[in-house]
């Protein structure tokens, strides 16, 4: 097995005068899809924020691709091959749809210089982008904001994903759009730490799982396992997958 | 490889809503300028207080479009930004007053051959200096409003001091090189041949900022660095070396401004920096804080209300620029092009 791509070792996040991570221990394996589960405010998004250097890890260790960067600028983890896609989708709303995905391909000056084919494949994954290339991101409707964000984070190549929320407010048709296009990323190898509220969306995608609590993992394993295992659901998350359905 | 590059698709707009010009805002200006022409009642008068109008909002509009710029970008309040207008006119006296046959000329080249170093090297120094301000003012206290609006007036003050050390506390004089004086006639309205000037270089400096902004990646970093910062960090790109580079850019600009409103005046003081600053503050919050659009719409307004009240009711005109700024707030409380911010 070869190693994991991505490793928190006890690692502790402070904001101000609150501790929010009190000692995360993570792995990520290369070329599969990790769930991040837990309740509100059980420090996932923290747990993400920290990976990409937003928020600095106060102790313990970050390591990707073998990399310690705990203590990384987020530009240099991102040009690491890391791409974020916050729960707030991180849009920026006065650009249009291209100008949006230009910035997103660091390598090119303008939409025409983004790679071709791999712009095709991402218009096949989500069409409405082609549709309204040139319109003002602000105007899209709440799914196709999420479907740019996740685009801006694939249009060039990376290693790993790390995706917030993204069936968050989402209507169940569209949910059911990107958890399509979720499974043709994995068939791509790439890396992907994918937080989620949404169990239903959560097993029908993950390969690994790490459910948090009060800021620290307290169970990781294979999804598999706990979508069967209707009483470790309801332990760890307060619910079961027959709630979900 | 076929291209994947939609073209703009008039069916797109089918599912979204339409994209609307905010178009209220640019007929602000030409509106006031119709409204003053029968006020005024003279055809030739009213076009020289216009033309007097846009040479003055352009200059305002050079001096103010790099503070507005870091305030959308940095979100700093930068009250030192008009140590850097005096220092460009402060060193314009210099250049100047070196080249003192080439000004007294009444060859506009050779005018011309004067004042493009002295902008140069106003432009060259308050950059650099800006750099400094920057590093060593601003970096502390990046993200606390309050000590920002606190450290850079005292940068300013002592900015302002360190001016009178190098060239003295009085008023010194900056007369407009000689083929830049007088007036041409156009039809029967005079126009003074440095409004003119002023007016072609406000557009030119306006047009290569839009030409940034809209059409190059830079521009577009600056944009969307504007809306979200911390995005644009996790896309991959080293904000802080913007904001640097903004930073200098606006205080280029700065100096660039000291020296036209310098020769605007026709003369320097120390003080300047603060007087002007106050101009400056009321074109920014009404075009809109971050929007540079917003800042030449405010700049051009504030220039021509200033003319014309000045001219129909001097004592308005003390309050013209207030006035302004109420009516524009209590229309749109955010400014006429308000920056999307997260």
């Amino acid at each position: 097995m070869s190693a994991p791509l991505l490793t928190l070792e006890g690692v502790h996040t402070h904001i101000g005068a609150y501790h929010i991570l009190h000692g995360v221990d993570l792995v990520v394996p290369r070329g599969e899809l990790t769930m991040l589960l837990g309740r509100n405010g059980a420090g996932k998004t923290t747990t993400l924020r920290t990976i990409m250097g937003l928020w600095k890890a106060s102790t313990g260790r970050v390591t990707f691709d073998g990399r310690d960067i705990t203590a990384a600028q987020t530009p240099a983890i991102a040009q690491a091959g890391v791409a974020y896609v916050p729960e707030n989708m991180g849009i920026f709303a006065d650009l249009t749809v291209s100008e949006n995905m230009v910035l997103a391909a660091r390598g090119a000056k303008s939409a025409e210089a983004i790679d071709a084919k791999r712009l095709d494949w991402i218009f096949s994954l989500f069409p409405a982008l082609k549709k309204f290339w040139l319109h003002p991101a602000g105007l899209l409707s709440g799914g196709q904001k999420q479907m740019l964000a996740v685009a801006r984070a694939i249009v060039e190549p990376r290693a790993l994903l790390l995706i917030d929320e993204p069936s968050k407010g989402l209507a169940p048709s569209i949910i059911q759009n990107m958890i399509v296009a979720f499974r043709e990323l994995k068939g791509t190898d790439t890396t992907i730490l994918l937080v989620e509220q949404n169990f239903n969306f959560a097993r029908q995608l993950g390969d690994s799982v790490a459910v948090m609590d009060d800021g620290r993992i307290v169970h990781s394993g294979a999804m598999a396992e706990l979508a069967e295992d209707e009483d470790l659901q309801q332990k760890l998350l307060g619910l079961s997958l027959a709630a979900h359905q | 490889m076929s291209t994947s590059i939609p073209a703009p698709a008039a069916a797109s707009t089918d599912a979204l809503p339409r994209t609307r010009l905010d178009y209220i805002p640019l007929l602000l200006a030409p509106a006031l300028a119709l409204i003053a022409l029968p006020l005024i009642g003279s055809f030739p008068t009213w076009v020289t207080l216009t033309i007097a109008g846009l040479a003055m909002g352009m200059i305002i509009f050079i001096i103010a479009s790099g503070l507005t710029l870091v305030f959308g970008l940095m979100d700093i309040l930068n009250f030192g930004h008009g140590v850097f207008i005096a220092l460009g006119a402060f060193l314009a006296t210099t250049v100047l007053g070196s080249m003192a046959d080439w000004t007294a000329s009444e060859s506009l080249w050779r005018n011309l051959l004067a004042v493009l170093p002295a902008m140069v090297v106003a432009m060259g120094v308050a950059g650099a200096v800006g750099l400094a301000f920057e590093r060593i003012i601003i970096k502390p206290v990046y993200g606390q409003h309050l000590k920002q609006i606190l450290i850079t007036m005292g940068g300013m003050i002592v900015g302002e001091e360190l001016i009178k050390v190098i060239w003295g506390p009085q008023q010194i004089p900056l007369p407009l090189p000689g083929g830049f004086k007088g007036a041409i006639l156009l039809g029967e309205a005079a126009v003074e041949k440095y409004r003119l000037i002023a007016v072609v270089i406000g557009l030119a400096v306006f047009a290569s900022m839009f030409w940034v902004l809209a059409r190059t990646k830079l521009g577009l970093l600056i944009r969307a660095g504007v809306q979200d910062r911390e995005m644009v960090e996790s896309l991959g790109y080293r904000i802080e070396r913007l904001f640097v580079g903004v930073f200098v850019a606006g205080s280029a600009l700065a100096g660039l401004g000291g020296v036209m409103w310098g020769l605007y005046q026709q003369n320097v003081v120390p003080q300047m920096g603060a007087q002007v600053n106050v101009l400056i503050f009321i074109v920014i919050i009404i075009g809109g804080l971050g929007s540079t659009g917003g800042c030449f719409i405010g700049a051009l307004l504030m220039g021509l209300l200033a003319n014309y009240s000045g001219f129909l009711a001097p004592k308005v005109a003390l309050f013209s620029n207030i006035g302004l700024m109420v009516c524009i707030l209590l229309w749109r409380p955010q400014g006429l092009y308000p920056v999307a911010k997260r």
